[in-house]
C-alpha cells in the first residue's frame, strides 16, 4: 500500500456498541477473540482438573454433582480437547494476536476485509455458544458432564455418527458438537482469506516480503494451512451431520448391530471420516504452532538484541513445516487397518518434519548465542517454548515410525507428546506474546514479578503433569480411559497418577496468578508511557500504546530494512527500527 | 519498565533457568536409561524387532534432547545480559547446511531402519499353516472364534446376531461349517506356532492390544483386518482396547493365554465340552 499524500485520518466509531462490541477495528476484534479463548482455556483447565481427580478418586463425591461416572469422565474429556484446540490454540495465536498485529507490523490501517474479520469473530463467538450449550441439553451422562458426547475430539465414525444408542451425549450433544465445529471451521476459512489478502495486498512501502516480521510469516502461512484444512473439516462435518440425520452413508458401513439392534445403513466408511478429519486434523496442530514459532522468534531476537540467525532459514522451514505437514495426516492412522504400504510414505514423510524442526530450534539456540540476554517475562517463556518444542518435537519422532507406533499409538505416549507440543508449547507462545505485547495493546505493563512467578511454576508444571505421560506410555497406559481399575497391569501406575494430578492442580493454581496479572494490569498496571519500551525494531513500536484506530494515522511508514537490526555496528543505539531511513545515521528513538 | 530493570536478576535467573533445564534433560535420560517405566518383555520375534528400534530412536533422539536443552542452557548462562553490545550476525550458511544434512541423514535413516519390521508384519501374509482365529471387537467385550475340527470358519449373519441368547456373532448354525465354531471371550494359543488374528468389529471401532505381544490393531467395523505373530514365551497376558469406544472402553479387557500344545488342545476340548 501506497502512503497517501495527504494523511487520512478515520476516527473510530462513536457509540460503545459499534466501537467494542460489533467493531471492524482489526485491534478490538484481535481481543475479543484473545478473550474469548482466555474464558475458553479457564473452561478447559477446569476440566482437566476434573479429570484428573477422577482418575486418582473415582469415588470422591464432587459437590453438586456428586461421584463422576466413566461416561462423565469421557464428555468432559471430549469437550477439554475440543474446547483447548479450537477455542483456545486455534483462536488466541491466530486470530488474536494475529488480527490485532498482523495488520500494524506490516504498515496497514485494518485487515483488507473488515466486516468479515467481525463476521468471523462473531460466527466464532456462536461457535463457542453451541458447543457449551451441548452441556445443557438432554441424553449425555448427566452430572457434571451434562448432555456432552463422549466420542473424543476426533469423533470416530461410527462412534459418532449412529446415535445415541451407541452411548450418552451421542444424540443431540453430538449433533452440537458438530454444528459448532462446522460453524468454527466456516469463521476460520473467512479469517484466513483475510490473512491471507491483507498480508499480500496491503504492506507499507518498503516492506517487502523478506523484510517481514518472522510473526507475519508464521501467521500467513497459518493461514494457508487454515483455509486448506477447515475447508475439509467442514465438508466431513456436513457429511457427518447428514449421516446422523438425513439417513445418509458416508462414514458408517452396513451390517453394524449394537447391543442386538441393527444400524440401518450400508455403503459407509469408519477410515474415510478419519482420513478427512486428519486431513484436517494434522495441519490443526501446525495452525496451533507455528504461530508461538513465530512469537518465539520475535522475542528471542528482540532480548537477545541480536538479528534472528539465519531469516531466510527460518522462512523456508516454516514453509516446509507447512507443506510436509499437510502430507502426513495419515500418521494418525497406522494401526487404523488402513493399507500398510502407504505407511511407508506417511511415515518418511513426517520424519522429514523433524529436518526443518530442527533447523529452527538450532537457529533459535543460534540467534541466543553472542547475545545480550534480557530475561523479561515474555523471554522465560519464549525459552520455556525453545525447550518444549524439542521435547515434544521428539517424542513426535517414535510416532512417526509405524513400527515403534505399534505398541504406543493411542497410549499416554501420544498424551505426552501432543499436549507438550501443541499443547503447552503453544501456550507458551500465546503467555510470551501477552507479556510482550500487552503494553501495545492496552498501554499498560503486565507486573514482572507475578509474571516470573507465573513462569517458573508453569514451566516445571508443565514437565511435571506431560513427562511422566511418556514413560506411562512406553508402559502400555492406553489413553481415554475413565478407570484404571479394570485393565489389571495399570494398577502399579496408581502413584504416577497421583503425581501428575498433584502438579496439574499446583499449575492449574499458577495460572490464576496471570488472571490477576492480566485483569490488574488492564486497569492498575504500571502505565507504558514509552511507546518502545523493549527497545524492539518491527512497526507495532513506531506506533502509540493503544494504537489509534487505523494505526498510523494516516501517516503510513516506510520501511527500510529488515525486522531484526539489533545491535548493528556503529549505530548508537542496540536497535534500528525498521523505520529508520537508510542514510547510515544512528536509529532515531522511533 | 526500563530495559536495566529488565535485566534486574539476569545472572540469578539464567543460572537457575539453565540449572532447571539441566535437572530436566538429566532426570528424563536417568528414567530412560534405568527403565523405571517400560515395556514388559516381549514374547514375539515382532516384539524385539519393535524394542531395537525404540532404543535406537531414542539413542537419536537422546542426543538431540540433550545437545538441544544443554545447548540452551549454557547459551542463557554465557550469553546474558552484560551491559555489553551483543554479536551483529544474521546468520552462517554453513552451520545450516550442516544441521539441516545431520537431521536429514539422522531421520530419514532411522525412518528407513523401521521399515522393515513394519515389512515383516504386515506385507508377507501368515504362512499357510497357521493357525487361524477370529477376533471380534464389540461394546464392550471381545469375542474370539475358532473354526473348530473342521478348520473352517461357518457363516455368520449380522441378522442372526442375539447377544441375550449367547449369539455375539451370529453364527448360522444351519451352515455345517458354522457347528463346531468355537465362540470364547478369552483367547488362548498354542506357543511357537504361528497364529494369524482376522480382526473385525460388530458395531463400532475398537483396538486389540496386548503389550507384550508390541502391537494394536483397530478393529474396524466393515473391514476385516489380518495380523500375523509367533509367540515363543508361554504365560497369561493382557488384551486391553486402545481405541475409545464408549462408556465401557476402559473395562474391555481379556486374557491371552500362550500355552504348551497339548494344554492348549485341553483348553480347546474344555471349552468346547461347556459350551
Amino acid at each position: 500500500m501506497a502512503a497517501h499524500a495527504h494523511p487520512v485520518v478515520h476516527e473510530a466509531p462513536k457509540g460503545f456498541i459499534r466501537k467494542y462490541i460489533f467493531s471492524t477495528d482489526h485491534k478490538i476484534i484481535g481481543i475479543q477473540y484473545y478473550l474469548l479463548a482466555l474464558v475458553s482455556v479457564f473452561i478447559g483447565i477446569i476440566l482437566s482438573l476434573l479429570m484428573r481427580l477422577h482418575l486418582i478418586a473415582p469415588t470422591i463425591d464432587l459437590p453438586w454433582f456428586g461421584q463422576m461416572t466413566p461416561e462423565q469422565y469421557l464428555a468432559l474429556m471430549t469437550m477439554h480437547g475440543t474446547i483447548m484446540v479450537f477455542f483456545v490454540l486455534t483462536t488466541a495465536p491466530q486470530s488474536g494476536f494475529g488480527n490485532y498485529f498482523l495488520p500494524i507490523q506490516i504498515g496497514a490501517p485494518d485487515m483488507a476485509f473488515p466486516r468479515l474479520n467481525m463476521l468471523s469473530f462473531w460466527v466464532t463467538f456462536a461457535a463457542l455458544i453451541v458447543m457449551l450449550a451441548a452441556f445443557f441439553v438432554a441424553g449425555g451422562p448427566g452430572g457434571v458432564a451434562g448432555g456432552a458426547p463422549i466420542s473424543g475430539w476426533t469423533a470416530y465414525t461410527p462412534l459418532s455418527a449412529i446415535g445415541p444408542i451407541a452411548g450418552p451425549g451421542l444424540g443431540m450433544g453430538q449433533t452440537l458438537w458438530i454444528l459448532s465445529l462446522a460453524l468454527f471451521a466456516g469463521a476460520s476459512l473467512m479469517g484466513a482469506l483475510n490473512f491471507i489478502t491483507t498480508t499480500l495486498d496491503l504492506r507499507t512501502k518498503g516492506m517487502s516480503l523478506m523484510r517481514m516480521p518472522l510473526t507475519v510469516w508464521a501467521w500467513f502461512v497459518t493461514a494457508i494451512l487454515a483455509l486448506l484444512g477447515f475447508a475439509v473439516l467442514l465438508g466431513a462435518g456436513i457429511l457427518l451431520l447428514l449421516d446422523r440425520t438425513a439417513g445418509t452413508s458416508f462414514f458408517v458401513p452396513a451390517g453394524l448391530v449394537v447391543t442386538d439392534t441393527q444400524i440401518p445403513h450400508k455403503g459407509g466408511s469408519p477410515l474415510l471420516w478419519q482420513h478427512l478429519f486428519w486431513f484436517f486434523g494434522h495441519p490443526e496442530v501446525y495452525i496451533a504452532i507455528l504461530p508461538g514459532m513465530g512469537v518465539t522468534s520475535h522475542i528471542l531476537s528482540t532480548f537477545s538484541r541480536k538479528p534472528i540467525f539465519g531469516y531466510r532459514a527460518m522462512v523456508y522451514a516454516i514453509f516446509a513445516i507447512a507443506l510436509l505437514g499437510l502430507s502426513v495426516w495419515g500418521h494418525h492412522m497406522f494401526v487404523s487397518g488402513m493399507s500398510p504400504y502407504s505407511a511407508l510414505a506417511f511415515s518418511l514423510l513426517t520424519m522429514s518434519i523433524g529436518v526443518p524442526s530442527a533447523i529452527k530450534t538450532f537457529n533459535w539456540i543460534g540467534t541466543l548465542w553472542g547475545g545480550q540476554i534480557r530475561l523479561t517475562t515474555a523471554m522465560l517463556f519464549a525459552i520455556g517454548f525453545v525447550s518444549l518444542f524439542v521435547t515434544g518435537g521428539l517424542s513426535g519422532l517414535f510416532l512417526a515410525q509405524p513400527t515403534v507406533d505399534l505398541p504406543l499409538h493411542d497410549t499416554y505416549f501420544v498424551v505426552g507428546h501432543f499436549h507438550m507440543i501443541m499443547g503447552v508449547a503453544a501456550i507458551f507462545g500465546i503467555f510470551a506474546a501477552t507479556y510482550f505485547w500487552f503494553p501495545k495493546m492496552f498501554g499498560r505493563f503486565l507486573n514482572e514479578r507475578i509474571g516470573k512467578i507465573h513462569f517458573w511454576i508453569t514451566f516445571i508444571g508443565v514437565y511435571a503433569i506431560f513427562m511422566p505421560m511418556h514413560f506411562i506410555g512406553i508402559f502400555g497406559h492406553p489413553r481415554r480411559y475413565a478407570d484404571t481399575t479394570a485393565v489389571q497391569f495399570l494398577a502399579q501406575l496408581d502413584p504416577v497418577h497421583t503425581f501428575m494430578t498433584v502438579a496439574a492442580f499446583i499449575t492449574g493454581a499458577a495460572q490464576l496468578l496471570f488472571l490477576f496479572n492480566f485483569f490488574w494490569g488492564l486497569w492498575k498496571g504500571e502505565k507504558a508511557s514509552d511507546i518502545n519500551p523493549w527497545k524492539a525494531t518491527s512497526l507495532e513500536w513506531t506506533v502509540p500504546s493503544p494504537p489509534p484506530h487505523d494505526n498510523f494515522q494516516g501517516r503510513f511508514p516506510t520501511v527500510y530494512r529488515g525486522p531484526y537490526e539489533y545491535s548493528v555496528p556503529g549505530a548508537a543505539e542496540d536497535y534500528t527500527p525498521q523505520t529508520a531511513p537508510d542514510t547510515g545515521q544512528p536509529a532515531s528513538r522511533h | 519498565m526500563t530495559t536495566k530493570q529488565a535485566g534486574v536478576g539476569s545472572g540469578l535467573a539464567a543460572a537457575a533457568l539453565a540449572f532447571l533445564l539441566i535437572l530436566i534433560t538429566f532426570s528424563t535420560i536417568y528414567i530412560f536409561v534405568k527403565r523405571i517405566w517400560w515395556f514388559p518383555e516381549a514374547i514375539t520375534p515382532l516384539g524385539a524387532d519393535v524394542d531395537a528400534q525404540f532404543v535406537r530412536t531414542l539413542v537419536i533422539t537422546g542426543i538431540v534432547f540433550f545437545l538441544a536443552q544443554l545447548g540452551l542452557g549454557f547459551a542463557i548462562v554465557r550469553y546474558r545480559d552484560r551491559g555489553r553490545r551483543a554479536v551483529y550476525s544474521h546468520g552462517n550458511n554453513k552451520l545450516e547446511i550442516l544441521w539441516t544434512t545431520a537431521t536429514a541423514i539422522m531421520f530419514l535413516g532411522l525412518g528407513i531402519a523401521a521399515e522393515r519390521a513394519w515389512a515383516r508384519f504386515h506385507f508377507q501374509g501368515a504362512s499357510p499353516g497357521a493357525l487361524q482365529i477370529e477376533v471380534v471387537g464389540q461394546q464392550f467385550q471381545w469375542n474370539f472364534r475358532y473354526p473348530g475340527p473342521d478348520g473352517v470358519f461357518g457363516r455368520t449373519d449380522p441378522a442372526l446376531i442375539n447377544d441375550g441368547a449367547g449369539n455375539f456373532l451370529g453364527l448360522d448354525t444351519s451352515d455345517p461349517a458354522a457347528q463346531d465354531d468355537l465362540v470364547v471371550p478369552q483367547l488362548a494359543i498354542p506357543v511357537n506356532r504361528e497364529v494369524e488374528l482376522i480382526l473385525r468389529a460388530k458395531d463400532v471401532t475398537h483396538s486389540f492390544f496386548v503389550r507384550e505381544l508390541r502391537f494394536k490393531q483397530d478393529t474396524v467395523p466393515g473391514l476385516t483386518v489380518r495380523v500375523h505373530f509367533t509367540a515363543t514365551k508361554t504365560g497369561k497376558y493382557e488384551i486391553a482396547c486402545a481405541e475409545l469406544c464408549g462408556l465401557g472402553h476402559h473395562r474391555m479387557r481379556s486374557d491371552l493365554f500362550v500355552l504348551p500344545p497339548d494344554e492348549y488342545e485341553n483348553w480347546l476340548r474344555q471349552q468346547a465340552e461347556t459350551e
